[in-house]
């Protein structure tokens, strides 16, 4: 049973993976700038959710803060870069 | 897998199939991103993945560290917390930005062809 966990933590990564490829392509081919920070918030939640995936997989809580520390620092950078393209600055 | 030898297999059951619906449910949302046209379409997309797909992934990783430890382990709540906090917060700030990003260029493109 347990190598029923082990594919499926593959296949869930695999899946992750392909999300992380989306949200890169639209960074790539963004038409203007806000596409590309809508991907790059997007690309931030795939690499929180992909953190979890490999905790699940190794057994240990290590993985999870740094899941936390990714969607932190995922946030406070889109709000920067959505702050820079309305004002021109990021702190006025 | 080192210590998942010893997790019951209920538990087993149900981490693998809220993994691979979370997953599953996060790659609708990113491939939504990359197939919509719009920006204020595809501001949509990826939301499907910051809902669903994170409460879905973490309430698997709460079951099998549970499991795992045989103590109810809840830390995860503090992501499915976090996320569902700042998603609204962070596409408020970014449409904001697009709308007036749109206004200026309309106005600059008026007066251009002026």
């Amino acid at each position: 049973m347990s190598t029923m966990l082990a594919w499926s933590i593959t296949a869930a990564q695999v899946l992750l993976g392909l999300a992380m490829a989306c949200a890169v392509f639209r960074i790539l081919w963004g038409p203007r700038a806000q596409d590309r920070v809508v991907g790059f918030d997007t690309l931030a939640v795939n690499v929180m959710l992909l953190l979890l995936a490999f905790g699940i997989r190794s057994g240990s809580t290590l993985y999870f803060e740094m899941a936390l520390i990714v969607g932190l620092l995922g946030f406070v950078s889109t709000v920067a870069l959505a702050k820079f393209l309305l004002r021109g600055e990021v702190i006025e | 897998m080192n210590e998942g030898m010893d997790a019951p297999s209920l538990a087993t059951i149900l981490t693998a199939t809220l993994l691979i619906a979370g997953a599953a449910v996060t790659l609708i949302g990113s491939f939504g991103l990359l197939r919509f046209r719009n920006f204020y379409q595809r501001v949509h997309a990826p939301t499907l993945g910051t809902t669903l797909g994170t409460i879905l992934i973490t309430t698997a990783s709460m079951i099998y560290f549970s499991a795992l430890g045989t103590r109810p382990v809840l830390h995860e709540l503090l992501v499915i917390v976090f996320v569902t906090t700042t998603t609204p917060i962070t596409l408020m700030v970014l449409v904001r930005a697009a709308r007036f990003r749109d206004a200026a260029g309309s106005e600059r493109g008026i007066r251009d062809e002026e």
